[in-house]
């Protein structure tokens, strides 16, 4: 399972580097995630445009790392290919997250900012 | 249904109209299967849409079959029967593994989702999906094997929200 990170300001990008967020890799993508989680700036950025491909479990590590990083972060989430997509709709989790088109308009926001 | 193989023992079958699928219970061959599978949807005439469906049921039929029926062993074989139909896909999955919990599919009811951020389920949508997708799902126990039949209609993806 591998996550690359990129922080720009109080942002930080964690990239997705697989095609699959399933039953196989969601626990080792979990524990990934609170160490990139742990240590970063208050606001974190999901990028999963590489992932073509979210399951039930996949589902759950997402919603895991969103509940590790609470209170003090806030992770969202960017890059949503259709069937993942349709896998936060039909669960309804798209009202839970904050759901962006592409990373980079957020991280360009940021770095203007900053 | 034969001893386990560590690859894909069978794909008899597979063509235009349909798909015959053989693998071990372990999660690695139901990513393998669900690979070769996809493949041979992208063959069939379906809506890219509709395979998004497809791929989202069987993975979690699938991965029921090895984190229930087959508990995480790894042993025991897994069959996929798919027919392409007019109206959709026509799907068999059949194991040697432990029966459904009181003989039947759990419901999958939808979460609550208006709930402090520590109260979020991180499970449980599996049945759900599976019951939101398909039609005329049923279960049965013959024998010492699980069968699982459903169908997702050609119009699955427009009728979902």
């Amino acid at each position: 399972m591998e996550l690359s990170y990129e922080d720009i300001g109080d942002l930080r990008v964690i990239k997705a580097q697989e095609d699959r967020i399933d039953a196989a890799i969601a626990i080792q993508f979990k524990d990934r995630m609170r160490e990139l989680t742990d240590a970063g700036p208050a606001r974190l950025l999901l990028d999963l445009s590489r992932v073509d491909f979210l399951d039930s479990s996949g589902l759950g590590a997402v919603v895991a790392a969103f509940k590790q990083a609470a209170p003090d972060r806030r992770l969202e989430l960017a890059g949503l290919s259709p069937t993942v997509a349709k896998v936060f709709k039909l669960t309804r989790m798209d009202s839970v997250f904050t759901i962006h088109a592409n990373a980079g308009d957020v991280a360009e926001k940021f770095a203007r900012a900053g | 249904m034969g001893r386990a193989e560590q690859h894909l023992v069978s794909r008899a079958g597979s063509g235009a109209h349909g798909l015959h699928l053989l693998f071990p219970g372990d999660a690695q061959s139901v990513r393998q299967a669900l690979k070769t599978a996809m493949a041979a949807f992208r063959e069939m005439p379906l809506g890219g849409s509709l395979s998004g469906v497809v791929e989202i049921v069987l993975a979690e039929v699938l991965n029921n079959v090895v984190e229930h029926a087959y508990a995480e062993h790894g042993r025991g074989v897994v069959e996929v029967e798919v027919e392409l139909t007019p109206a959709g896909l026509a799907f068999c999955v059949r194991d040697d593994g432990r029966p459904m919990p009181m003989g039947d599919m759990p419901v999958g009811a939808a979460h609550d989702l208006d709930v402090a951020a520590d109260d979020l389920p991180e499970g449980g949508f599996g049945w759900f999906l599976i019951r939101e997708l398909t039609e005329e799902l049923c279960y049965r126990r013959i024998g010492n094997r699980n069968q699982l039949s459903f169908r997702i209609a050609r119009d699955a993806n427009a009728a979902t929200p």
